[in-house]
């Protein structure tokens, strides 16, 4: 595990404890977990208050069949045994990742956005958006700011902005007041996947006209 | 009947050795120490005895009492979640049969049972209520050792009543705010940065388990 130093927040790993998260927020929030112990270890202390208030929750009446018709669901049936441990490949990608994308970083099914810049879009629920972003060495990113919030996780590579430097497994949370410009660093692309809760809205004038052909 | 016991200081590993019988009196191994009262206290080591059991035996008695204690409260967890009733009712049952089939995944050392019956019950929300996927983390390689430590699954369980008691002692504000968090009420925008919760513990034993299991995967 590469050395991490930007975690998730306590706000958005509550959340994603709490099951409120949108779905391209959560894949970012799960990215960052499966490579970060920290974070794995708060997101289940985050679950251990989801414990708490379901023991609190007012128990409501079942209806006298209910274990009955549970036993018919289990249909007697033994528990699954847990599948043995396979140490697998390294890959570029987590395994939550890999679900979206059908596969590692080869997968991928890059559009061009121009300057370098590819990205891909995967499929989330509406209230927010993802896609990966592969970013050349030295290439900025477009400059933008935004109206929500972005969550960004380095898969390869490393990005600078105003901020700080972000390097794999590094997790950016941009939020309205934040106008950056990120940089990749020299040397090998950086690959990036980042989750919107509102359109990017780009500062130059080509980018914008770009928007609605490329779905930015 | 729900049978409250009272755990003191390292007790708690004989309490979890403790096994109900059919008629609820607790039997304990190991003597005296273990204080019986009456009240509902949930968070008593016996689920995850009840779980290993499902696990190991599949024993349906094991099952009827987790099922007796705790699809009452997610069907209640899921009303105040905003389910119709009916439909709260279907699904703490395909919850319940969630644990059932899962036991093998339960992990003392990670997570309370109560915790873990709570992830199942919230996923289950997600995928009827918001009609959504829930990306999970890539879970860890199992080391050789299959069995969770015994003193970890321990202290995690002292840490999670501590836990209990802590957010109890909340101001009542503060905890119906954490409520409405956890009942799909309030968005991660509403959520704020300092949380009130005291994680610090708990957080750095869920740790420890983490690191023993990649030790053991070396
Ligand atoms: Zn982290």
């Amino acid at each position: 595990m590469s050395q991490i130093n930007h975690h998730l927040t306590d706000a958005l790993l509550m959340a994603y404890s709490a099951g409120t998260l949108p779905e391209a927020f959560s894949l970012v929030v799960a990215t960052h977990i499966s490579m970060c112990d920290e974070c794995r270890a708060q997101a289940g202390s985050f679950d251990s208050v989801g414990g708490q208030i379901l023991d609190d929750a007012t128990s409501e009446a079942i209806s006298d069949d209910a274990l009955a018709a549970t036993l018919r669901l289990i249909g007697g049936a033994a528990p699954e045994p847990r599948a043995p441990s396979t140490r697998r490949a390294p890959s570029t990608f987590p395994l939550p990742l890999q679900d979206y994308v059908g596969g590692d970083v080869d997968a991928v099914r890059w559009k061009r956005l121009g300057g370098g810049v590819r990205q891909m879009i995967l499929p989330s629920s509406s209230e927010a958006s993802v896609r990966l972003l592969y970013i050349p060495g030295g290439a900025a990113v477009p400059d933008h700011g935004h109206r929500g919030t972005e969550l960004t996780i380095v898969l390869q590579g490393a990005f600078r902005d105003e901020t700080d430097r972000f390097g794999v497994g590094d997790i950016e949370v941009a939020t309205e007041d934040l106008e950056h410009k990120p940089v990749a660093e020299p040397g090998v692309a950086c690959i990036c996947l980042a989750a919107t809760d509102a359109p990017l809205k780009f500062n130059s004038v080509i980018p914008r006209m770009l928007q609605p052909l490329f779905k930015i | 009947m729900n049978i409250q016991m009272n755990i003191v200081g390292k007790t708690g590993a004989q309490a979890a050795l403790g096994s109900y019988s059919a008629n609820h009196s607790l039997c304990v191994r190991v003597p005296g120490k273990v204080q019986l009262t009456e009240k509902d206290q949930s968070a008593s080591p016996q689920w995850a005895t009840e779980i290993l059991a499902i696990r190991d035996r599949q024993d349906q008695v094991a099952f009827a009492r987790l099922f007796q204690h705790f699809a009452p409260r997610i069907k209640g967890f899921l009303i105040k979640s905003g389910s119709p009733a009916d439909v709260a009712e279907d699904c703490a049952q395909e919850v319940m049969a969630t644990v059932w089939r899962k036991a093998a995944l339960f992990d003392p050392s990670r997570a309370s049972a109560s915790t873990w019956i709570f992830t199942i019950a919230r996923n289950k929300r997600i995928d009827v209520v918001r009609r959504e996927r829930r990306p999970e983390p890539e879970d860890l390689p199992w080391g050789p050792e299959a069995e969770a430590d015994q003193e970890d699954a321990l202290a995690l369980e002292q840490e999670t009543e501590r836990l209990s008691k802590a957010i109890s002692a909340l101001p009542e504000k503060q905890r119906a705010l954490i409520q409405r968090a956890y009942y799909g009420d309030l968005s991660h925008r509403e959520l704020a940065e300092e949380t009130g919760l005291p994680l610090g513990t708990i957080k750095s034993r869920i740790r420890l388990a983490l690191d023993r299991l990649r030790h053991e995967m070396k």
